[in-house]
């Protein structure tokens, strides 16, 4: 008679508190007919900052537990993953606000598929078995799919939501078919046996269809991060997107699809560091090649930022392809750098009015606009020199660790190539700087040019913090290097 | 005394104060702010020109080691810490970095009238950012600040240019980046070789020469542009004309010194081996630098692209005296980047002063001007003399010891960059001449008026130091002797290390004794 075995729930009282929360404001959109948006989006915001808080005081650094049969996790990797999705999420849930009422899209639904989407990313991240990895994918997946179709009247939304999903559900399909090869050949979908599988037998040994799946796997994992060449719907879908939604899917879920990347990379599968090294070498290259010299004719600002995100998550392969603790250590520091950045530059983007009073399409709807707001450009003038790694603001940083895990892992190509990128991708950044700062304003300019949206407090708060980031990261690199390292020992490698 | 105090530390990042205080005052009445952040400015940048001398006065000249150093964990998991200090070749430029920023805002004191107090701010984080890479003794650090120069200047040339600007700045910055990046890499190589990110434990460290041969060529990218050496220069003319007076003060000053200043303490001191095997080439196009600069200098019809070229072309010198890899010609070298520091500066001033008040750059309008402002052709004479090298100036110290040390080494080329500097008269000279002298043909002239006193008040210290040192170069070359006597012994012993196949252990017991500095 099986022994009645009651799991350990004290790691996932964030997870039920935010399905608990999606549900509730759910029903009270349904029953309580006056449910302004804005409130909707403020018991969003408790519930994450609760679900926070709890994580963090309830980790103990150095620790590590499995619970529910093996199937979820939590060690300093996986929290300070968490960490990072929540934080994002807040982010860019806070700042949403008012270009959401702007665009008429206050439907209370939207908070509901946020909190939805970051259970998933958080299910992604501590899964320690296949099956709940796709779960939470899938989860994510399906919230975004429909937040990217939020306006559905209109076609070019439509055209991008169906993009993301037709493109979402072909990597999907990868995915389970690389999850049951790897079934077949392990006999097991969990972690932890997988890799001892895999390691009992030598590499020479091992059956075809174990590497087909790994590829599988890996195909549909950069399709999630965008890495070329699976990132041809990046652009199309950024620019499609409302723009508070594009802030949404381009953010945080790409920082959770990149976690698992890393994870699976260096945990199940690090015995086959000498197969898929080559193969993350090369998307590295490819990213960071199409990222920096694709956006250099681009004029509009979102599809200029999906080309930016395809050659930033190109650096983060790089050290993921280093294999080893500089590599774990440098792909965190990067995610979190990167994630402050990204967040920023859309908080700047949606607080301003472009051509059309909805917001900022085009680059020409920035011409001038340090003659009207000194800070808010300047403000963006640091995320772009940021994000082109100048020194000595914290994108630097985190390209420097980046190069370092590569140097330390000899891959020294690699690193040639990811410097030479940055400088090609700091023209475009720089372009940015330019159009703000160098140029006048346009003489016949539109209505609405360089106007603000309707600042809501909650958007300063968002934009203020990223900037202070960004700008101190310098006096203080040890906070976040320090988790990155715990996060690296917390691995077997 | 100061000793307990972190005086370096604190001269380095007062400017960063300043331009602190600047910022505060956003959103009062634009005339006064503007006047606030010009005062604010001036006196911040002269309080650091003062703990600058400060700092000279409390170095010892006499030890080749680094003094004054500030050191604290910065990145202690990784073993990169924040480490300054200073040596004798690191201070000539410090001092002459904070010598010109003040003089950079008073130059700009009434013809910058838009975004002041962001113009002030640019400087005065850019004085951090110089002070801080001439005294980093960190990989990291050195090249965080390195870099970040970018910044300030490609705001200043972009903002405040002439028409051209954001041609000039882009190419600028993505010139000067390329450089940099590449030189990352090789000091993050560097920093998994030696261990720690530590500038002297490097200087400590023998590199295998195979691998020196790949570290000096990505060093070399970073620091042959910056300097620039033909045929890297081409950024130089454009960003010099097209920023303002004080930009392209700063640019000539100190900005073009950051080569300098990395042949020396990095590619010379670390990488003897490399060096030596890439003395050919470096002469090769100094040589060429030189010769063809010169020549191109004499063709430009714009005042500021002519200085420009001309600057290329001392920088030729200074890099033909580094790599002599001889005393006479690293301090010849050093004395000619402070040279070249004041008198390119008050060259580009004197093109300023004209343009503030007939805004042209164009030689063929100008000429005559004795006529009208006789103060202000004693100045530009003295100072295009002083830029030809004439004795008693200190361009003459400077070319003199270069030619001296390079006739030690290879006789052809002190042949040709001697007739580089025939060349040099010929321009500087012409260009005196259509401008100065001659009759008063353009009618705009006459309404011009002669220096003003604030005019006077930057002339003055430039004319006077470019006189002393031309006189009495001791200061510099006193500070300099013993650091550039180490390199040197360093430098030599490498080579005869790895010139006996057959090396005694009393030998090596000798390399390691003086690479711990005995």
């Amino acid at each position: 008679m099986a022994e009645f075995y009651m799991p350990d729930f004290s790691l996932i009282p964030p997870e039920v508190l935010l399905a608990l929360s999606a549900l509730f404001i759910l029903m009270e959109g349904s029953f309580v007919k006056k449910m302004s948006f804005r409130r909707s989006v403020h018991y969003g915001l408790v519930a994450l900052g609760l679900a926070l808080f709890y994580l963090i005081f309830q980790n103990e650094a150095g620790q590590s537990w499995v619970t529910f049969e093996g199937q979820i996790k939590q060690d300093d990797f996986i929290f300070f993953a968490k960490v990072l999705i929540l934080l994002g999420s807040i982010g860019t849930l806070a700042m949403s606000v008012p270009s959401m009422m702007k665009e008429n899209l206050t439907s209370f639904e939207y908070t509901p598929l946020v909190l939805l989407a970051t259970l998933g990313m958080l299910l992604m991240v501590e899964a320690n078995d296949f099956i709940i990895l796709f779960v939470g994918m899938e989860m994510q997946g399906l919230s975004l799919y429909v937040l990217a179709a939020l306006h559905r009247d209109h076609p070019r939304v439509s055209e991008a939501a169906l993009k993301y999903f037709i493109l979402g559900a072909f990597a999907t399909g990868l995915f389970l078919y690389g999850i049951s090869l790897m079934y077949g050949f392990t006999g097991a979908t969990n972690f932890d046996i997988v890799a001892s599988v895999i390691r009992a037998e030598s590499v020479n040994d091992l059956s075809l269809s174990l590497f087909v799946g790994l590829i599988f796997i890996m195909a549909a994992l950069a399709f999630k991060v965008s890495a070329v060449p699976f990132h041809m719907w990046t652009p199309d879908v950024y620019q499609g997107c409302p723009t508070p939604i594009t802030a949404f899917i381009g953010g945080v879920p790409k920082v959770a699809a990149m976690v698992v990347f890393l994870r699976l990379m260096v945990s199940p599968f690090l015995v086959l560091y000498g197969e898929w090294q080559s193969l993350v070498v090369f998307i590295s290259a490819a990213s960071m090649i199409v990222g920096a010299f694709a956006a250099l004719g681009q004029t509009d600002l979102k599809r200029l930022l999906a080309y930016s995100a395809i050659g930033q998550m190109g650096y983060v392969l790089m050290g993921i392809a280093s294999g080893n603790d500089e590599g774990i250590q440098s792909v965190f520091v990067y995610l979190t750098i990167y994630l402050v950045m990204f967040i920023g530059t859309f908080a700047c983007l949606l607080s301003l009015k472009g051509k059309t009073p909805e917001g900022v399409q085009e680059m020409e709807d920035l011409r001038g606009i340090s003659l009207l707001h000194p800070r808010l450009s300047f403000v963006l003038a640091v995320f772009m020199f940021s994000m082109a790694g100048i020194p000595p603001l914290a994108g630097f940083f985190a390209k420097l660790y980046v190069f370092k895990a590569a140097i330390s892992a000899g891959l020294f190509y690699l690193a040639i190539i990811g410097g030479l990128t940055s400088v090609v991708a700091s023209y475009y950044y720089l372009k940015i700087v330019k159009v703000m700062y160098f140029d006048a304003l346009p003489a016949v300019p539109s209505a609405s040019h360089g106007q603000l949206l309707v600042l809501s407090s909650e958007i300063m708060v968002v934009l203020n913090v990223c900037a202070a980031i960004i700008l101190i990261f310098f006096l203080f690199p040890n906070g976040v290097l320090e988790l990155a390292q715990r996060a690296a020992l917390a691995l077997p490698i | 005394m100061l000793t307990s105090l972190p005086l370096l530390s604190i001269t380095i990042f007062l400017p960063l104060l300043g331009a602190f205080a600047i910022l505060l005052n956003w959103g009062n009445k634009q005339t006064s702010l503007a006047m606030n952040a010009r005062w604010v400015a001036l006196w911040t940048s002269l309080v650091t020109l003062g703990l600058a001398i400060t700092l000279w006065w409390n170095f010892d000249a006499s030890s080749s080691e680094f003094q004054l150093q500030d050191k604290f964990q910065w990145m202690p998991l990784l073993n990169m810490g924040y480490h300054v200090g200073l040596d004798g070749i690191s201070l000539p430029l410090f001092l002459l970095s904070a010598f010109l920023i003040p003089l950079c805002v008073l130059v700009s004191w009434t013809s910058i009238q838009n975004k002041v107090p962001e113009y002030m701010v640019a400087f005065l984080v850019l004085e951090t950012f110089l002070l801080g890479m001439f005294s980093a003794l960190d990989f990291i650090l050195f090249y965080l600040f390195f870099e970040s120069v970018l910044i300030p200047m490609f705001l200043i040339i972009g903002i405040w240019g002439g028409s051209n600007r954001i041609y000039a700045a882009f190419k600028f910055f993505l010139y000067t980046l390329l450089g940099s990046i590449l030189s990352l890499l090789a000091i993050i190589y560097i920093y998994f070789e030696v261990g720690s990110s530590s500038i002297p434990a490097a200087l400590v460290t023998p590199f295998d020469p195979q691998i020196q041969t790949w570290l000096w060529l990505a060093f070399f990218a970073s620091f042959a542009v910056k300097i620039p050496m033909w045929p890297l220069h081409t950024w130089l003319p454009d960003a010099h004309v097209e920023a303002p007076t004080a930009g392209s003060v700063i640019l000539a000053g100190v900005l073009l010194k950051m080569g300098g200043y990395g042949f020396i303490r990095f590619s010379l001191s670390m990488f003897p081996e490399a060096s030596s095997y890439f003395t050919p080439m470096v002469f090769t196009l100094s040589i060429i630098a030189i010769i063809y600069t010169s020549l191109v200098a004499l063709a430009q019809k714009d005042m500021k692209k002519l200085i420009a070229y001309a600057s290329v072309a001392h920088m030729g010198f200074v890099t033909l005296g580094i790599f002599t890899a001889d005393a006479q010609g690293i301090q010849g070298a050093i004395m000619q980047m402070v040279s070249h520091g004041l008198v390119s500066a008050a060259l580009f001033i004197c093109v300023g002063v004209v343009y503030d008040r007939l805004h042209s750059r164009e030689i063929a309008d100008y000429g005559g001007i004795v006529h009208i402002m006789p103060r202000y052709a004693i100045f530009f004479m003295f100072f295009i003399l002083a830029s030809i090298g004439l004795p008693g100036t200190s361009g003459f110290v400077g070319e003199f010891l270069i030619l001296l040390g390079a006739f030690q080494v290879n006789t052809w080329a002190t042949l040709l960059a001697a007739t580089g500097m025939v060349l040099g008269v010929a321009y500087a000279l012409w260009l005196y001449r259509r401008v100065v002298f001659g009759q008063l043909s353009n009618p705009k002239l006459k309404e011009l008026t002669d220096l003003d006193w604030r005019e006077k008040i930057v002339f003055g210290p430039l004319a006077a130091s470019v006189l002393i040192f031309g006189l009495y170069p001791m200061p510099v070359l006193i500070l300099a002797e013993a650091s550039v006597a180490k390199v040197i012994d360093q430098f030599n012993l490498a080579l005869e290390v790895d010139g006996n196949l057959l090396v005694d252990s009393k030998k090596s017991l000798e390399v390691a004794l003086l690479r711990k500095g005995q």
